[in-house]
């Protein structure tokens, strides 16, 4: 400590040093593996892929980068289609999230002081039991002879059970309710930094309630609305438990794709092409919102 | 300080046939078991400054938010030029308000936020360019329309605000501690901009304010409230020299405060007699109070004169004292002179010489006081 401190290194910077040696080791490192594995070319030995440096001669070194896996991600169908189809479900969900969040986040932002962090602490709740659980619950309750179709049929509704499991409806209620807290939090938050006093003068200049909602409310809790879309959204493209146990066969998920290509083709190469790929589809959005999140930063001292 | 322009101000309150534009008609206001507005009737004229004085608790600010509608009244109605408006939701009155925060939106520019209320009144492009134009042009701040609210100081926050709450042309402007967020420089040119802007647009307003000062430069007529009610409605002349209760005279500026018994009761004087003062008062106004009643004589620490020698005449309105306390301040110096009683008097005399010129008063100086018998007033309660 004292040999650092001479060299100028305070207790902070080795504060700061350590979150980063963690994402340094088990992010970047594994990221640069995958990256290599991605411009390797497939081989049937273990590890399943050519090595990029060979020793050609003692002087010579041969470097062989291979963009062929990247190309066959362009060329076949399954994988883009794949890619939008992630795209899409992710976007659906966090819509739903978003319009049946947003109320929730609002009537806890509202609500009496002390009734907050009882309304907070249910929505945080369902955390206590493994996500894996709760989804198997969810399979207990829209399969065939499951609670909801067992309901109906005792009470005579319906005369033969409801097809729910396996259908993209039972993948989008796992989705929507693994998720919702994540976009709750964020939103409550700035909700519950919201100025009253601001919608009281719109009210006083002549705007209703409404309309006020739309010109003050949605435009100053924007940081909270963005921060819960993403929290859904990024998990949501690359999930892949929900979708394999509630979704349908032909609900094609790029984190199910993947999963496929690493362990049922074990071509190593493609498979973390896929994910290099997946990764930057996720990170373009991701600097969007840290822009709108320097700009918050910015526009609201 | 006194009234900025008393001899330009009508005085409609004092002529029974006029018709007061904002009545508020037996208001009360409950929070569960807590009485914030206590039947409160209250009538305000056309083009009135009126200053709801009061402090924290007092009721004020909740008798503010019920005239812009951000309240229901209990019980009571409220009328503007003749229309009842108690059920009225605020962004339908022809009221607006100047919050105590500004609450300026921040994700709007100066020009969004002024032209905020016309848009809502679908009211033409061209028009609200103009009149934002105009009124930013009235408060200054036409040079910063581009500006965000953040980018402001807070003296232009609150001409932003007040731009906003005029451009409207409100029947009634509501200004809720409206200089409580500026520096003292700064809020006493703002009262006289204020003055300016009101006597410019012809606006009626009501002020909220715990600043007495504030409330005695602006203001046409002042109602003091205490625990809901107002206790007394008078120009601020009225109610620093006529105060009607202890409360009020206590409450406006400082005062010595005497509890005596009325020995003499004549229609044009009463004389008291004080134990606390060791003496007794001439007062030069008739008091409705039973002879021997027991009364408070408030007194103006301005309003005595300080002397080594005895004053000249009988023995009334004067007593001798010690000095316990001198603190200079500058324009003035503030005594507190020890009574034979033990009772401590609070004395304020301009300082006409320089210090260190002349004949000074210091600590512990045997010294005389006395005041004219116009000075001291008699209260009641």
């Amino acid at each position: 400590m004292t040999l650092l401190r001479k060299r100028g290194y305070s207790g902070r910077t080795l504060v700061t040093a350590v979150p980063y040696l963690w994402l340094l080791l088990f992010f970047l490192v594994p990221f640069l593996i995958v990256l290599k594995i991605s411009v390797s070319e497939i081989r049937l030995a273990m590890p399943p892929y050519e090595p990029l440096v060979t020793w050609i001669s003692t002087q010579v070194v041969g470097l062989r980068i291979n963009f062929e896996n990247y190309a066959f991600l362009f060329e076949d169908s399954l994988y883009w289609k794949s890619f939008l189809n992630s795209i899409r479900t992710a976007g659906i969900s966090t819509l739903i999230c978003l319009l049946i969040g947003y109320p929730m986040a609002y009537g806890i932002a509202r609500s009496k002081p002390a009734w907050r962090n009882l309304l907070l602490l249910l929505v945080m709740l369902p955390f206590w039991t493994s996500f894996l659980l709760r989804v198997y619950a969810w399979i207990g309750i829209l399969k065939n002879n499951g609670v909801i179709n067992n309901l109906l049929m005792a009470l005579g509704i319906i005369d033969e059970p409801i097809v729910m499991l396996q259908t993209n409806f039972a993948m989008y209620i796992g989705i929507v309710y693994s998720y919702l807290p994540f976009m709750v939090l964020p939103l409550y938050t700035s909700i519950e930094k919201l100025d009253l006093s601001l919608l009281e003068a719109a009210a006083d200049l002549g705007c209703r309630p409404v309309k006020a909602f739309f010109r003050i409310t949605v435009p100053l809790t924007k940081s909270g609305i963005i921060a819960g879309c993403m929290l859904v959204f990024i998990p949501a493209v690359g999930e892949f438990v929900i979708p394999a146990l509630l979704g349908g066969p032909d609900a094609l998920m790029i984190g199910r794709v993947l999963w496929e290509e690493f362990f049922n083709n074990r071509d190593w190469p493609v498979a973390s092409a896929v994910a290099i790929v997946m990764l930057f589809v996720l990170v373009i959005p991701i600097m969007i919102y840290q822009r709108s999140q320097g700009q918050q930063i910015g526009g609201h001292p | 300080m006194a009234n900025a322009r008393p001899e330009q101000r009508s005085e409609p309150w004092k002529d029974p046939g006029a018709q007061p534009y904002v009545r508020l008609d037996k208001l009360t206001k409950k929070f569960g078991d807590f009485v914030a507005v206590d039947d409160v009737s209250l009538n305000i004229y056309r083009n009135e400054i009126f200053c709801l004085l009061g402090g924290s608790g007092s009721g004020k600010t909740t008798l503010l938010r019920m005239m812009a509608g951000f309240e229901t009244p209990t019980e009571g109605t409220i009328s503007i030029d003749g229309v009842d408006v108690t059920a009225t939701p605020p962004y339908e009155r022809p009221i607006n308000m100047m919050f105590q925060s500004y609450a300026l939106f921040p994700h709007m520019s100066v020009q969004k936020n002024v032209a905020f209320g016309l848009k809502q009144d679908r009211v033409s492009k061209g028009e609200i360019d103009d009149r934002v134009a105009e009124i930013l042009k009235l408060v200054r701040m036409e040079q910063l329309a581009k500006r965000m609210p953040h980018q402001l100081s807070g003296g232009q926050r609150q001409r932003v605000a007040l731009a906003r709450a005029l451009v409207k042309r409100p029947k009634l402007l509501l200004l809720d501690e409206p200089l409580a967020a500026l520096d003292r420089k700064l809020r006493e040119h703002t009262q006289f901009e204020l003055l300016n802007i009101q006597e410019t647009l012809g606006v009626t307003f009501v002020v909220v304010t715990h600043d007495q000062e504030e409330a005695m430069t602006l203001a046409t007529r002042i109602g003091v409230m205490n625990h809901g009610e107002i206790v007394q409605i008078g120009t601020a002349s009225d109610i620093y020299e006529y105060p009607g209760s202890r409360f009020v005279a206590d409450f406006i500026g400082s005062v010595n405060m005497f509890e005596g018994r009325l020995i003499e009761d004549e229609p044009d004087y009463v004389r008291v007699a004080s134990d606390e003062l060791g003496g007794t008062f001439h007062v030069s106004h008739g008091v409705s109070a039973a002879p021997d009643a027991i009364v408070w004589v408030a007194l103006r620490p301005e309003k005595i004169l300080l002397s080594r020698d005895r004053p000249d005449g009988g023995g009334d309105n004067r007593v001798d004292g010690v000095v316990s306390e001198v603190a200079y301040r500058g324009d003035q110096s503030v005594y507190l002179v020890r009574l034979a009683s033990g009772r401590q008097m609070r004395v304020t005399q301009p300082n006409m010489l320089r210090q260190g010129a002349g004949d000074r008063i210091r600590w512990d100086d045997k010294v005389w006081l006395s005041w004219d018998s116009s000075s001291p007033v008699v209260v009641t309660q």
